[in-house]
């Protein structure tokens, strides 16, 4: 009998050639034009897209309040680092903490919910975190945010690396992804990920062959809020400051953005792609145009319109045209 | 005597004014198919939801296997082995016919928040959702996507998705719905082939199918059973005969 379920390996291919890709852009990255903490960024938004996909992609959950919990990884590991002086280990520790905690509560509340009743609620509570973000003047530094939050020396027992550099944050943020990426490529193809896949597409269903689903909504959830707070973490390691702008709606619209223009509702791989796609955009258009939004918002909006799959879902159609056979299932691959 | 499978005694639904449910009863023995049957608006399908939990009912009780479930989740009765069909389809669309049924085994239900084994290694669980649409005559369709499947094969493999979370206790919500005579017959095959397997309770308004199947057979009409015995004994009922029910 063909086996119906391919086996997922631990690691495939595109992982080894978007990690490649990455560790030797210190060497090629400025002979094209561009510069490594461009690629500092790119990764930063490859994971947090990566964990967003998680709720988007696989659960079906559409969250449009995400960058608050970027947002709480940012700031709790600025103010770890400031007010606690912890290193850098447990700064980043308790970002992801602080942005599981955050996530977790608001999951609470709103893991009851699907479609739009889920996605406005999102919408609401992450402007809760904006605007504690912008008036707890005390703690969050107000409009001015954080700032210098220092690159600590990254310490590995056997050896230290200054991340005071651009490229040697590169590294470092590219280590994050290819841990995050491992890790959710795992989730995805664990019994937790099928469960989760088969709530967002029948809900009853699932709860009627007996599975928690409030449960899973809630834990993908989660799940996807500690990644995103991982992703804050090194943004504001990065930028050496946390700032309200990072939790804003905007940076909730971008992750969103990106996810679907890389057609992550139909590969693993459309978050990382997307984010490569938009924040390149907005470097190369924003060289041109001030209004390089208005550009890529009508891109967005044609792709919506003519590829809702993405950039993946037409590369998809576009292998299958080139090789006519029986079209095995998987959705998400 | 022994304790019915399934013992259902007064139970009464209301949806604001209007009753669908009174006082209605049923006892399920282990090992029998029990046929429903009824015309539309009689209250068949809400009383299966009253059943397995869709609806909490506003009076009466529901043991299974001694153990009271009345008002329990979906979720609850659904572990506690009692699986269901649905009337309108209720597929895993996206998925094939295999993650279909596998995600209903109870393998995965206890192995649902297993983060990080890859699910196609789950043995156990892939052989009773294979197994499972053996039984339903899909085994050959395991690697098709279930939006793909005929009408005829989505209606089987809605039995399947219900075969595999292994239950005591199967409800088949009028497995036929929509289907031409050929397919009727299909099914009528295959729950016939189950027999002794699982204890079944089928809704139909097809008379022939159910009085071809069922070992007993209750009547509802405007929310209460107004008979219910053998096909044999019912085809002599003169309420059955005259109505339009009589096949």
């Amino acid at each position: 009998m063909p086996s119906a379920l391919a086996r997922a390996p631990l690691i495939t291919p595109t992982h080894v050639v978007v990690a490649l890709l990455f560790a030797t852009a210190p060497w090629w990255i400025t002979r094209i034009g561009l510069y490594p903490y461009l690629g500092v960024e790119i990764l930063v938004w490859m994971i947090f897209a990566l964990g967003y996909n998680l709720l988007l992609g696989y659960g079906g959950l559409p969250s449009f309040g995400h960058g608050a919990f970027f947002g709480v990884g940012a700031y709790a590991f600025g103010l770890a680092q400031l007010k606690l002086g912890t290193g850098l280990w447990s700064s980043l520790g308790l970002a992801i903490v602080a942005a599981a905690l955050a996530g977790a509560l608001v999951a609470a509340f709103i893991s009851h919910r699907r479609g739009i009743y889920y996605a406005l609620l999102t919408i609401a509570f992450g402007q809760v975190f904006w605007f504690v973000a912008v008036k707890w003047h005390s703690v969050t530094g107000g409009e001015d945010g954080l700032l210098n939050v220092k690159r600590p020396v990254l310490d590995l027992g056997f050896a230290a690396f200054p991340l005071a550099s651009n490229t040697a944050m590169l590294e470092f943020a590219l280590a994050a992804f290819v841990v995050v990426s491992i890790f959710l490529w795992r989730l995805v193809h664990s019994p937790y990920g099928r469960v989760l896949r088969a709530i967002k597409q029948n809900e009853t269903r699932a709860a009627f062959v007996g599975h928690p689903v409030w449960l899973y909504k809630w834990s993908a959830f989660t799940i996807s809020c500690a990644v995103a707070g991982l992703a804050g973490a090194i943004f504001c390691l990065a930028q050496q400051s946390a700032y309200p702008n990072v939790m804003s709606l905007h940076q909730s619209g971008f992750v969103v953005m990106m996810v679907l223009v890389g057609g992550g509702l139909v590969s693993f791989w459309g978050p990382v792609i997307g984010a490569i796609f938009f924040i390149l955009a907005r470097d190369l258009l924003g060289a041109y145009t001030e209004a390089w939004l208005l550009w890529y918002g009508l891109l967005f909006m044609g792709l919506v319109l003519f590829k809702p799959e993405g950039i993946a879902g037409a590369w998809q159609s576009f292998r299958a045209r080139m090789t006519p056979s029986p079209k095995e299932g998987g959705g998400l691959a | 005597m022994s304790q019915p499978l399934l013992k259902a005694e007064g139970l009464a639904k209301r949806f604001g004014d209007r009753v669908v449910l009174q006082d209605v009863g049923l006892e399920v023995e282990e090992g029998e198919i029990h046929g429903i049957m009824g015309p539309n608006g009689a209250g068949k399908t809400t009383f299966f939801h009253v059943l397995t939990g869709q609806h909490k009912p506003d009076a009466g009780r529901v043991t299974f296997r001694g153990e009271d479930i009345t008002g329990l989740a979906p979720r609850e009765i659904a572990c506690r082995g009692i699986a269901r069909s649905f009337q309108l389809m209720n597929l895993f669309d996206d998925e094939t016919a295999l993650v279909n049924t596998m995600v209903a085994t109870p393998e995965m239900r206890a192995r649902g928040f297993d983060l990080f084994s890859d699910a196609a290694r789950l043995e156990a669980a892939t052989e009773r959702a294979q197994r499972a649409l053996a039984d339903v005559g899909l085994e050959h369709q395991a690697s098709a996507r279930a939006k793909g499947l005929s009408y005829g094969e989505r209606r089987a493999l809605e039995i399947g998705v219900a075969l595999a979370s292994d239950p005591k206790l199967l409800f088949l919500d009028e497995p036929t719905a929509g289907l031409g005579a050929e397919g009727t017959e299909r099914i009528a095959k295959l729950i016939g082939s189950l027999r002794r397997k699982v204890t079944i309770v089928l809704i139909e308004h097809d008379m022939r199918f159910l009085f071809g199947l069922a070992d007993r057979i209750a009547v509802v009409h405007w929310g209460q059973v107004i008979a219910r015995g053998t096909p044999e004994a019912l085809r002599a009922n003169p309420w059955v005969q005259r109505s339009s029910l009589a096949a």
